[in-house]
């Protein structure tokens, strides 16, 4: 009895498992070699690399050195622990900012307006990173537009200096990341019914509290995913904390960097890169976790 | 059946496939080229068009640098390029640890076209086990760019910690400004290169130095256009770079000029290599050959700002930049110039911590 049910079972089982027709391996192919080639495999040699101390000229031996190193020496820990830090406020102001456009163009604005107020937030994105960071720095060098304009009005006597530091690098990374946080948003608000925002002020429900009852819970997949975007851009950036962060501005992008190129350390390099993977995707959990998003969610 | 058909349509894609990717690589390799890994302006334009006249030969530029170059050959294993031009004193350690050059052919190259000092050193001192790996090409040196009316006082790399000069003055933080700062402190870093103890010890007295001189600094400059634009504007004063960009700045402003370090100016000598893969060998030495007739290498010289290590190419130089080398190096600075010795390895690694700890210092 019991053998004949198992039988049955299994070729029940055979009936539904989908048979991968050769059309879809073919479509999904690109994907999968992209994923297996170009992500997988360069990990799994960045681990080999990382696990390996030099010893001499092509001398090689199995070891965590490159990562006790990282842990015992303070400076590659703060560099660290600063760059998340940054990229943690850089990704709060990017939605701060980006919240209230995003609503305007989904729910206040129609038509024509709209697209174009659409095609505004885009068309920056157009030029390169290089020289949208390029443009910053034409406008906040001490021989700058706004040093210069500041000086003209009679504000300041002599030139000001509002290049290389926090401050500015901050503006160039949420410059940088606006519309990654835009995007998610306009579409998640988009299919928000504007019949609940009405029924919650009949329900005499004031602003803040449609917002917060309403709005934001509707919007949080796409907040959650902005903001992930937005994290994660900000945290492997490599060109805005180099030209415009100056003498202090160090980015964990830019220790790896140093490793792999001026030191030759690829040993090293790799841990470093490894333990920005896993401490990101760690930033990344604890965020989900805090705000009960899915990560499923968030790609919806 | 069903599957015999869908193997055989699979076979057909495989071979449609192959058949592009194959037409793909033969159009490639149709005009002959040569892949050059090189510095800007070592290569321009129009030295690249004659050479393309006379030998039919496609010249494909790739611009870089000495950190570069060695990481781009180390990740291929010495491919990706027929030629590259690290400097002299990178080359016997670079091939040490990663094997990524191939040794230089000298009966190939037409050593009547050289300098024959400078030959001789750049043989020396890129030979690793008993074989040449480079040849000199161009020669420069990195030292002090003044504006000499607001900072005639900065008479050495040390003297950029000035107060005088607070937030007016910029440098790179790269391993040149660690040398340049040791020897402004009065110690010689070339001579402890062979001693790690020691080499570490005098790093670390530059560590000091640097940390407690981040105030003064503006920024560390990255590139050199972006130290030309800090200069021009006036927002840096005094800084500390190649010859070439002090005399570029001249030509526009008559206050701006390099100036040689009373401690002595660094020389560096940037050569040809053959990386372990080249492809086209041949095409190599004809370019090598081709660069250093006197009045090609001239043409790269106005170019390039430096000088090579062409016989007789001073007499095509340019009037103007000989004037600015002889104002920037009269004979005891000529004499004083301290070459690069080969770097041996471990030094980068120590020097490496001391960068990374600067940059991280507070500059307060």
């Amino acid at each position: 009895m019991s053998s004949v049910s198992t039988l049955s079972g299994t070729a029940e089982q055979e009936r539904k498992v989908p048979v991968i027709k050769l059309g879809t391996f073919l479509l999904m192919l690109p994907l999968l070699l992209w994923l297996f080639l170009l992500i997988i495999l360069p990990h799994v040699d960045l681990l080999m690399v990382s696990l390996r101390e030099k010893l001499g000229y092509r001398e090689y031996a199995f070891s965590f050195q490159n990562y006790i190193e990282f842990f015992t020496e303070p400076l590659y820990w703060n560099t660290f622990v600063r760059t998340a830090v940054m990229s943690i406020i850089a990704t709060v102001i990017t939605l701060v900012v980006g919240f209230p456009i995003s609503y305007y163009i989904a729910k206040v604005l129609k038509g024509k307006k709209r697209s174009l107020l659409f095609m505004m937030c885009l068309i920056p994105f157009w030029v390169s990173e290089l020289v949208r960071t390029f443009g910053w720095m034409i406008l906040l060098r001490e021989s700058g537009v706004i040093s210069s304009f500041l000086q003209w009005a009679g504000v300041v006597d002599g030139p000001v200096e509002m290049l290389y530091n926090d401050a500015s690098l901050m503006v160039g990374l949420v410059y940088t990341s606006m519309l990654f946080m835009v995007v998610p948003l306009v579409s998640v608000l988009d299919t928000l019914d504007d019949s609940l925002i009405e029924a919650g002020y009949d329900l005499g429900g004031n602003t803040f509290n449609i917002l917060r009852e309403i709005v934001i819970p509707h919007a949080m997949p796409g907040i959650a995913s902005g903001c992930i975007v937005v994290f994660m851009l900000t945290l492997g950036n490599y060109l805005t904390p180099t030209l415009l962060g100056g003498k202090d501005g160090l980015w964990f992008t830019e220790q790896i960097y140093n490793q792999f190129i001026t030191r030759f350390n690829w040993e090293s390099g790799s841990a470093f890169g490894f333990l920005l993977l896993i401490l990101s995707s760690a930033i990344v959990f604890v965020g989900l976790k805090l705000s009960r998003q899915t990560l499923a969610d968030t790609v919806k | 059946m069903k599957s015999a058909k869908t193997t055989l349509s699979l076979k057909k894609a495989i071979l449609g496939v192959t058949a592009i990717v194959g037409l793909a690589f033969s159009a490639q390799a149709q005009a002959e080229e040569l892949r050059l890994l090189t510095w800007g302006g070592y290569a321009p334009d129009a030295v690249v068009e004659q050479f393309k006249a006379e030998t039919g030969i496609d010249v494909k530029v790739t611009k870089s640098n000495n950190e570069e170059m060695i990481a781009k050959l180390r990740a291929t294993g010495g491919g990706g390029f027929d030629l590259a031009q690290p400097s002299q004193d990178r080359i016997a350690g670079a091939q040490a640890e990663n094997r990524i050059y191939k040794p230089m052919d000298l009966s190939k190259i037409d050593s009547s076209l050289f300098i024959s000092s400078m030959l001789d050193a750049t043989k020396t001192n890129t030979t690793y086990e008993g074989e040449v790996y480079g040849v000199p090409h161009i020669w420069g040196t990195s030292g002090l760019v003044l504006d000499t009316k607001k900072a005639g006082d900065v008479k050495d790399y040390a003297d950029l910690c000035n107060e005088a000069h607070a937030g007016k003055v910029s440098y790179r933080l790269k391993r040149p400004t660690l040398i340049g700062f040791a020897f402004s402190m009065g110690m010689d870093p070339f001579e402890a290169y062979g001693d790690t103890a020691k080499y570490q010890e005098i790093m670390d007295k530059v560590e000091a130095k640097l940390i407690s001189c981040k105030a003064n600094v503006k920024t560390y400059w990255e590139g050199g256009d972006a130290l030309l634009n800090l200069v021009r504007s006036g927002e840096v004063v005094a800084a500390m770079a190649w010859d070439t960009g002090g005399w570029k700045l001249n030509g526009d402003n008559p206050d701006v000029t390099f100036v040689a370090p009373a401690s002595g100016a660094l020389g560096w000598i940037d050569t040809f290599a053959l990386p372990r893969k080249t492809e086209n060998e041949e095409a190599a030495y004809k370019w090598i050959n081709f660069v250093m007739r006197p009045e090609i290498a001239a043409q790269i010289t106005a170019e390039a700002g430096n000088f090579t290590a062409s016989k007789g190419a001073d007499a095509f130089a340019e009037d103007k930049l000989k004037a600015q080398f002889q104002a920037s190096f009269p004979e005891q600075d000529l004499n004083n110039i301290k070459w690069y010795p080969t770097v041996p390895a471990g030094l980068e690694t120590i020097e490496g911590k001391v960068l990374d700890r600067v940059k991280a210092a507070s500059s307060n």
